[in-house]
């Protein structure tokens, strides 16, 4: 890390706020945040991006789910503060800047995988993390112990479900989520 | 939430400089349990020292063959590590037993070792927890229970430690990696947790102020086979209701290396001297597994609620041993 950066923090240790940017979906955002804004209602209540939903706000359903330099975390529990510099994308921002909707959002529509929709952005996002860490070789709970380390995971529905159980959903629509999942594995 | 005033540190020199002065003062790691804590006012800094952004996040092989894990390395990438994977494979499952994939890419290694209970009582102030608050009580003993401890108890707390990794570390011999403002030092993971004894408030022997650094993880537990089994409540993204994690190494038909340890049993991961000590030289047969995890959980004293957690234990345990020595001899 830059030294600036380190002393930007401990210069005025005094202060509850300190400025902060952020690429939001591509576009750049500085702000001076209250140390207690976690990343969650920084998007819904400072930049209007309501897409992320506040569910448990305790990082026990999966709701907040965003994507932090292309991972997969829970928004509610991340203070804006530390992330200073990092690239986040919401629901928002998962087409980019074309009218084509991603993939796994596509995926979605067709298979009619919500009924109230509360936990879909974050059903969405996670979705879209888990394929990755499966293609970069991340095992789960329930890959084979024997399966090659190091190499792409393939996708059967014990893993879809494995993978996604960060993200409940109390209208119960998961064997549509799963379905979805499986229409978009490469 | 409380304001607090905020510094990143860029080195460990800077982290516990900037943690001593400032009074009540708490490291960030990923954030997964202190941020919870505060949005409850469990915890309250007057300021965060983040240390994400430490160069500690490297997994690297030691000259001697073991293998040293930063402290903020990601338990999503510990677990998917292929030195982890292939040489440590009961880290990776009981990470993987962990929490949910968003979690796993969030909370660091250092940050898993230090998480708080789980149990209600602690989370909620308006009710007496001796963790807590020391003298206050403990809500749980009379209170709701189910999850609590077994073994290594005391009559001022009840509440059992919440990692799955930690059961691992403790069973594969590793050692935790410690800095503070009186130099650095190592402890073995087994030894790092304590018993609540009279001082429930302290989880760990962390010195306050030390910072984790690392964990080393020694060349002589990556030979033998391993794996961690954990019972929830769900198939899922739930605490242990009691884990195992089992390393085990057999020569001329008989055990020479095991290290065993539950989960959710206790204060600390409960490492099994007894029965590692029945098994060494021992013929790996059901009977000897079975003496030996029944030996270790004689000293079990269930409380109203939880009893059920001893067969449970014993149930994982057999099953992992089994599966760990190779069939032909069991
Ligand atoms: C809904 C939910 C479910 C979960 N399920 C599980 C589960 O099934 N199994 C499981 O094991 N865990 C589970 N967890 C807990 C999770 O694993 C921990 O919250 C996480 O590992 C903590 O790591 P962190 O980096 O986020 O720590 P933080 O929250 O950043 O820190 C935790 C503590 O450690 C201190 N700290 C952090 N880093 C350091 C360091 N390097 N040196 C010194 N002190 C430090 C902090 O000051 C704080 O006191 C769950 C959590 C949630 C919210
Ligand atoms: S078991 Fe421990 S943590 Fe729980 S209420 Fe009692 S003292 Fe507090
Ligand atoms: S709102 Fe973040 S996990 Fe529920
Ligand atoms: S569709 Fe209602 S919560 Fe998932």
């Amino acid at each position: 890390m830059d030294s600036d950066r380190a002393s930007a923090g401990s210069r005025s240790p005094e202060t509850h706020h300190s400025e902060t940017t952020l690429r939001v979906n591509g576009k750049p955002h500085t702000l001076v945040v209250d140390h207690r804004r976690v990343l969650l209602d920084l998007l819904r209540e400072d930049l209007g991006l309501t897409g992320a939903k506040k569910g448990c706000d305790h990082g026990q359903c999966g709701a907040c789910t965003v994507l932090v330099d292309g991972r997969r975390v829970n928004s509610c529990l991340l203070f804006a503060v530390a992330l200073d510099g990092s690239d986040v994308t919401t629901v928002e921002g998962l087409a980019g800047d074309g009218e084509e909707l991603h993939p796994v959002q596509r995926a979605f529509l067709e298979r009619d995988t919500f009924q109230c929709g509360y936990c879909t952005p974050g059903q969405i996002c996670s979705a879209v993390g888990a394929l990755a860490e499966a293609a970069a070789g991340h095992p789960s709970h329930v890959t084979d112990a024997a399966a090659p380390s190091g190499e792409p995971v393939p996708l059967d529905r014990d893993e879809i479900r494995e993978r996604l159980s960060g993200n409940l959903c109390r209208c119960g629509a998961y064997p549509r989520i799963a379905d979805a999942v499986e229409d978009v594995i490469p | 939430m409380k304001p607090f005033a905020y510094v990143r540190a860029g080195t460990v020199e800077e982290a516990t400089d900037a943690f001593a002065a400032h009074p009540g003062a708490r490291y960030l790691g990923g954030g997964t349990n202190l941020v919870d804590l505060m949005k409850l006012g469990v915890e309250a800094p007057a300021a965060l020292v983040d240390v994400n952004r430490l160069p500690l996040g490297g997994v690297e092989e030691l000259p001697d063959g073991s293998l040293r894990i930063g402290a903020m390395v990601h338990n999503s990438d510990l677990a998917a590590h292929p030195l982890v994977r292939d040489r440590y494979p009961a880290l990776s499952q009981a990470v993987l037993a962990g929490a949910s994939g968003q979690l796993r890419n969030a909370a660091t290694t250092g940050g898993n070792l230090l998480q708080r209970t789980r149990c209600p009582y602690f989370q909620d102030l308006s009710k007496p927890c001796n963790k807590r608050e020391p003298g206050t009580g403990c809500g749980a003993l009379q209170g709701v229970h189910r999850d609590h401890a077994v073994l290594g108890y005391s009559d001022q707390c009840i509440a059992t430690n919440p990692s799955d990794m930690a059961v691992a570390l403790a069973a594969l011999d590793a050692s935790v990696e410690l800095y503070g403002t009186e130099g650095a030092r190592s402890v073995p993971a087994a030894g790092f947790h304590r018993l609540p004894g009279d001082h429930p408030e302290r989880d760990t022997e962390i010195r306050p102020g030390e910072l984790i650094t690392g964990v080393v993880l020694p060349a002589g537990s990556a030979g033998p086979a391993s794996a961690y089994r954990k019972a929830r409540d769900r198939a899922s993204y739930a605490f242990a209701l009691a884990s195992v994690a089992v390393v085990l190494h057999l020569a001329d038909g008989v055990v020479d290396r095991v290290g065993i340890a539950f989960g959710a049993l206790a204060h600390r991961p409960w490492r099994a001297r007894r029965a590692e000590e029945a098994l060494l030289g021992a013929a790996p047969t059901t009977a000897a597994f079975e003496h030996a995890v029944d030996l270790e959980l004689a000293a079990a004293e269930p409380l109203q609620d939880n009893a059920y957690k001893v067969p449970l234990a014993r149930r994982l345990a057999l099953d992992v041993l089994g599966r760990l020595a190779p069939p032909a001899v069991t």
